[in-house]
């Protein structure tokens, strides 16, 4: 079940690459399982790790200044390619609360809705400051879609309303949609033709 | 009069059971749900939680292909080829249908497949129709009309217990492509182009009509491959308004309506147009006679240049990052590129014409010492077409490896994966660093350009072993 998210305070992690797709968030061969749980490990894995499983000393997530940090700062086009809800599952387990880019691919955007990881879309000149200034001390308020940046300017950030309800809520989406089942029978009883 | 309105519209329209506000989505009707053991067990866990039912059983339609391993299969001791996890994803999948009443697709069933092919080559995937899938290449079914679109397992669980979504209405892209392909350019060639042209970003929030005259003197499985690659342009769904040619494709099939009902289904689907004044939120045009045989060099789609032309400089650093994985030098062109492993098959290529593509380049030749080649039909029933075409000794004859039906080295999930560094032409979809194995690098091309160059052994231009008069069938 989805937990509310209203704030996030948190420093950033970086990770300065454009395009990063669903396989690089968790590669498929991780995607043999049956449960939600347990992937936070599988997050990033090839990046985080070298052939013999070592950590690769460079890659940000591996810094001593990322442990603890929930709010990743990606390059433009975060989440492209594959469906796979396992990766918002991984990155959710991880620790990450909020990912933050000039753009956020449209399905891997719905699954975070779906599972209270909050996609936080800004303007190009904030995203450069962020990618610039790895560490940065963030308060997402997701109720006022705002993000404010150390020494307290505040920018407004894109959010879906209904995205936004859902998440400050803890939204149960399949239980808003079985609400309207009086209206699903009534449109498969009346509909000109039958699929 | 009526205010024109483009395809995407008229499906949609047809479709919404609650309409959309500023504050809520609209209730989205389903009329074909494909489901497949990877992305659905959590959603059926959802189910089970809730003690809810499948909504719709008949309009679920589930069949085994991501983790299923394509040497040959009798037993599901077999399956532990694969590894316990996927053998594991395979009976949940088994007992989820039975538990559910679905009626699964699957082992000894003749029809199992990728789920972007069996849809098609039943004929259950039709013009007009709204199709999802927990799968990115869903929007292959839009090639007959229909709005297709992925999905993740969250969704998958409400439309199984709905038949319905919440969607917010996307924006509609028009690309028009004029004029006739030249010879050896073909439909995987085409979507390349596109891509390379609008960026892997460049459909984000957009639905991708595909227009012109060059997509309608098209078959069917050509526009499937097109529509496949919509998502790696960002769009979630392509369409292409259907034609005598998407008719004749579907007459017939064992899930296309017969007699009246086939009629009646033919006066609503001439009707799936978009209106001669209807207007896109964008509109991107390509002359198709200008375009060559196309090969990706980065690791997205979008990183793509024609077979003859020097892969482009440039100092941004996600570029450098990729041509530094992929080992490629800028100013050179991919055909210096050395191969090592060749795949033929996927949702993109894994239809009975492209393995006919590929066989056509094979026939009385030998693989490269060295190469090692895997062609996958797409389904059983592709299998069972090819080798009654006598393509499967072709194949195997060039020295290439003739496997069961599945996703295969695409996505790599069934045991099926290249090696780390080693240079791998690829008819699937996706370039992503790892995603044919840690370390490999991909080169997505056309079944001719991935079969030339095996033979070659190295990136090779599919020109130069095809004659003028190949056999191009839809």
């Amino acid at each position: 079940m989805m937990q509310p998210v209203k704030k996030i305070t948190s420093k950033t992690v970086v990770l300065p690459v454009k395009d990063i797709d669903t396989d690089q968030i968790v590669p498929a061969r991780f995607l043999t399982t049956t449960s939600r749980e347990g992937l936070g490990d599988k997050a990033f894995y090839d990046l985080r790790y070298d052939d013999e499983g070592n950590e690769r000393p460079g890659f940000p997530l591996n810094r001593p200044e990322a442990a603890g940090c929930s709010i990743l700062v990606a390059g433009n086009n975060f989440g492209c390619g594959s469906s796979r809800e396992h990766a918002p599952w991984a990155l959710l387990d991880y620790g990450f609360e909020a990912v933050v880019s000039t753009e956020i691919a449209d399905i891997f955007r719905n699954n975070c809705l779906k599972n209270g990881l909050v996609p936080v879309v800004v303007d190009g000149t904030t995203h450069e400051w962020l990618l610039d200034n790895p560490g940065a001390e963030l308060l997402i308020d997701v109720d006022t879609t705002t993000m404010t940046l150390p020494g307290g300017r505040e920018i407004r950030f894109t959010l879906d309303s209904f995205g936004r309800y859902c998440l400050i809520e803890g939204l149960d989406q399949l239980g808003y949609l079985r609400n309207h089942l009086a209206r699903i029978e009534s449109y498969e009883q009346e509909r000109a033709w039958k699929p | 009069m009526s205010t024109p309105t483009t395809l995407f519209e008229k499906v949609w329209a047809d479709h919404v059971v609650v309409p959309e506000t500023a504050d809520t989505p609209a209730v989205i009707y389903i009329d074909l749900h494909i489901v497949h053991e990877v992305t659905t067990p959590q959603a059926f866990s959802v189910l089970r939680e809730h003690g809810l039912p499948v909504r719709r059983p008949d309009l679920t339609l589930p069949t085994l292909d991501h983790s299923t391993p394509t040497t040959p299969v009798s037993t599901f001791k077999d399956l532990l080829v694969a590894g316990e996890g996927a053998a594991d994803q395979v009976r949940q999948m088994e007992r989820n249908c039975e538990e559910f009443g679905l009626d699964l697709l699957g082992y000894g069933s003749g029809r199992r497949g990728i789920v972007h092919v069996i849809g098609p080559e039943l004929g259950a995937t039709q013009p007009g129709k709204t199709i999802v899938c927990g799968d990115s290449h869903t929007s292959t079914h839009g090639a007959f009309g229909a709005l297709a679109f992925g999905i993740g397992t969250t969704e998958v669980g409400h439309v199984l217990a709905t038949q319905c979504l919440l969607q917010r209405k996307p924006k509609t892209l028009a690309v028009n492509l004029d004029g006739s392909l030249p010879h050896g350019v073909g439909a995987k060639d085409v979507i390349l182009a596109v891509i390379g042209r609008i960026g892997v970003d460049g459909g984000t929030g957009h639905i991708i009509e595909y227009r012109g005259d060059a997509i309608r003197a098209l078959g069917m499985e050509q526009r499937m491959t097109i529509c496949n690659m919509s998502i790696e342009g960002g769009a979630r769904a392509g369409m292409i308004a259907p034609d005598d040619v998407t008719f004749e494709y579907l007459h017939g099939r064992e899930r296309a309506p017969r007699g009246a009902g086939w009629e009646a289904a033919l006066a609503r689907w001439k009707t799936l147009r978009t209106d001669d004044d209807a207007a896109f939120d964008r509109t991107v045009g390509i002359d198709a006679s200008s375009l060559t045989p196309m090969v990706t060099f980065g690791t997205h789609p979008g990183m793509v240049v024609g077979i003859d032309e020097p892969v482009p400089h440039s100092d941004d650093a996600s570029f450098r990052k990729a041509l530094d994985y992929m080992q490629v030098e800028p100013g050179k062109p991919m055909s210096a590129s050395a191969v090592d492993v060749v795949f033929v098959g996927s949702c993109t290529n894994g239809r009975i014409s492209d393995i006919e593509e590929a066989a056509n380049v094979l026939r009385g030749r030998k693989l490269a010492d060295g190469v090692r080649m895997l062609v996958v039909p797409g389904s059983e029933m592709v299998k069972a077409e090819a080798e009654t075409r006598g393509l499967d000794k072709i194949i195997v004859a060039a020295g290439a490896e003739w496997r069961e039906a599945g996703c295969s080295m695409c996505i790599g999930m069934n045991g099926d994966i290249a090696q780390p560094g080693q240079l791998s032409v690829s008819t699937s979809n996706r370039n992503f660093e790892g995603r044919q194995c840690p370390g490999a690098r991909t080169v997505l091309a056309s079944p001719a350009t991935a079969a030339a160059s095996a033979v070659a052994g190295y990136v090779a231009d599919p020109r130069k072993y095809t004659s003028q008069e190949r056999n191009l069938t839809p």
